[in-house]
């Protein structure tokens, strides 16, 4: 095309040179710059790459993988290449999912599942990932605009919807179920939900899908005064789900009474947000490919540069019914889980080398205990919890659990309450 | 409950309790529950009408009871500032609360979320997770809607933000 359109210069050029006429010689001048107006939109436009089929670990320029294959050479990763096996759903395409979602595109992830149902601001422009010419855009159109052309090896499904509602739900559900992209895969249809909304409403939906397909997922949250955040690992029935006790923050470690709560609803910053996405995508690249060590939850805050870390045994009292049924079936499998866990000991065992501490000094008291040992704490009672990570909402009051009495007469009709209030509502 | 006035202290003690705990999803308990929203409901602006404090109008959008609409009033300066009011019912109701709209007021106040959804994070959902199944629609009016309303409006008038329908009439004519 660039050959092409040279060609039409110069033909445009010779054809000036032969003509008189003012007129049509301005006109001349007009395609001219028409002609060179589409040169440059064309070669800003011949970036993008074609699919590649196998990743190499080949040392050249023009290879998006080798940076990646590397992994393998310096012995962190097994098999990096697994990685096109992967779905990972990602609920939430703001601050963190977004950029979540770039990271794991650039990994060369198989497949990612987009969710959002807000449209791109330019008060978002505050944080990564999206640019002021997708304003208006819906954010996982924009999301499958940008990441496509980043890497079109990687599969993009979207789905603009709100998944606290009965409808968005179903069709959340269906989404993390579908298993068109590995038939031979066991479970759901994903390998990992991530949870990067902003709001506790949507993590309780997202907490119910999970628990009742059994998916494992990972959260994460920034403070609304964006100076603090989190990410969690949760398997149902194996760790605490979201309901098991009240969300935790990270405290920020100043007077939350001198936190200006006037004005905005929530603060942000680009910093924390990318902060948060990384932790994220790091543990998400560390349960998927199998290295280091997964974090159960880790805090982020930035005003002390404090990073916490816990774990959380799941509630028996949980008022989830499916995060309880979880907790039986994971309690029913313990033999075999002990049985895998003796084999994978003998094999290490001719391997394993006396390590001295690592760390001399321990400010934060942080201990390695053996999972026996804790044998479910409580975290219901904030008193528990490690310092510096509070609870944001209440624990439900007991009451007495009344026996569900049909209550008989002409108010206990579901039309004639409607009628009811209907009534009141017309006068 | 500290620091709520004692008017609105004693309207909640007026309004029926829920007890049944369960979700759109959860079939006919769904309807056991919805039918616990309606008495709370009836009961809750019978009491406002009977006191000369009518302030809203509320009924189900859909069948299933999960799409709510209506509208909302306050009066400021003696004027009346009316607006819709809609709202879902969440699948993980009643642990989470529905999350109110006022679609008009969208874009105009920072004390809102995307889509005209007030924010009720401080001086509400720390009460209803307290609660939680107790509390149903009626609740989140009184102590969710009816606040936002008394702080967010005189502001929202004051500021020019929004007008009296009046005003916006005459202002167009000239």
């Amino acid at each position: 095309m660039e050959v092409e359109l040279k060609e039409l210069l110069n033909d445009l050029q010779s054809l000036k040179k032969s003509i008189s006429d003012p007129s049509d010689l301005a006109l001349i001048d007009k395609m001219h710059l028409h002609v060179e107006n589409i040169a440059t939109l064309e070669k800003s436009g011949t970036t993008c790459r074609s699919k590649v089929k196998d990743m190499s670990a080949e040392v050249v320029d023009s290879n998006p993988y080798s940076r990646l294959m590397a992994l393998q050479r310096m012995g962190i990763v097994d098999n990096y290449e697994r990685i096109r096996e992967f779905s990972v759903a990602i609920v939430g395409i703001g601050g963190v999912g977004s950029v979540a979602a770039e990271m794991l595109t650039r990994c060369g992830i198989g497949r990612l599942l987009l969710y959002d149902y807000d449209k791109v601001e330019l008060a978002n422009m505050n944080r990564l990932f999206f640019r002021p010419e997708q304003v208006g855009m819906t954010k996982t159109d924009a999301a499958v605009q940008t990441l496509s052309e980043i890497n079109p090896d990687v599969v993009l499904e979207s789905y603009t919807l709100n998944i606290t509602t009965v409808e968005g739900f179903d069709t959340f559900m269906s989404s993390l179920t579908n298993k068109s992209f590995r038939t031979t895969k066991s479970g759901s249809g994903v390998d990992l939900v991530l949870s990067c909304v902003d709001n506790y409403e949507a993590r309780m939906v997202v907490n119910q899908a999970c628990n009742e397909l059994n998916q494992t997922w990972m959260e994460s949250g920034v403070s609304e005064d964006a100076v603090s955040g989190h990410i969690q690992l949760l398997i149902p029935g194996e760790t605490a789900c979201f309901a098991c006790v009240p969300p935790l923050v990270v405290a920020s470690g100043i007077d939350e009474r001198t936190l200006k709560r006037e004005g905005v609803c929530a603060a942000s910053l680009p910093t924390t947000m990318g902060v948060v996405a990384g932790l994220l995508v790091q543990n998400t690249l560390k349960y998927l490919l199998k290295f280091g060590q997964v974090s159960r939850y880790l805090g982020y805050n930035a005003l002390k540069d404090y990073f916490p870390t816990m774990e959380m045994k799941p509630n028996s009292q949980c008022s989830n019914t499916a995060c309880l049924e979880r907790q039986k079936e994971y309690i029913l499998a313990k033999p075999t889980r002990d049985a895998a866990a003796k084999a994978k000991a003998a094999d290490s065992e001719a391997l394993s080398v006396a390590e001295n501490p690592v760390h001399a000094d321990n400010e934060w008291n942080i201990s390695v205990v053996d999972d026996d040992e804790v044998d479910g704490a409580d975290v219901r009672n904030s008193g528990v919890l490690p310092e510096g990570i509070v609870h944001e909402l209440p624990v439900a009051d007991e009451y007495p659990k009344q026996p569900i009495t049909e209550a008989v007469g002409p108010a206990d009709d579901l039309e004639e309450l409607r009628r009811q209030l209907e009534a009141l509502n017309a006068d | 409950m500290e620091g709520w006035d004692p008017n609105t202290k004693s309207t909640l003690t007026q309004i029926p309790l829920l007890t049944i705990k369960s979700g759109p999803r959860d079939g006919a308990l769904w309807t056991q529950r919805l039918k616990e929203e309606y008495k709370a409901l009836i009961a809750y602006t019978s009491m406002n009408k009977s006191k000369d404090n009518d302030w809203f109008r509320i009924s189900a959008a859909n069948p299933e009871g999960t799409r709510w609409k209506g509208k909302c009033w306050y009066v400021h300066n003696l004027l009346k500032y009316e607006f819709d009011l809609q709202f879902d019912i969440p699948v993980t109701y009643p642990a989470t609360a529905p999350e109110l709209e006022l679609p008009e007021l969208d874009g105009k106040t920072e004390k809102m979320y995307r889509g005209g959804k007030i924010c009720l994070t401080v001086h509400f959902k720390p009460l209803w997770a307290k609660n939680c199944p107790r509390f149903g629609i009626a609740h989140v009016l009184c102590l969710g809607l009816a606040p936002w309303l008394a702080a967010e409006i005189p502001v929202l008038v004051d500021s020019g933000t929004i007008k009296h329908k009046d005003d916006v009439a005459t202002s167009s004519e000239s």
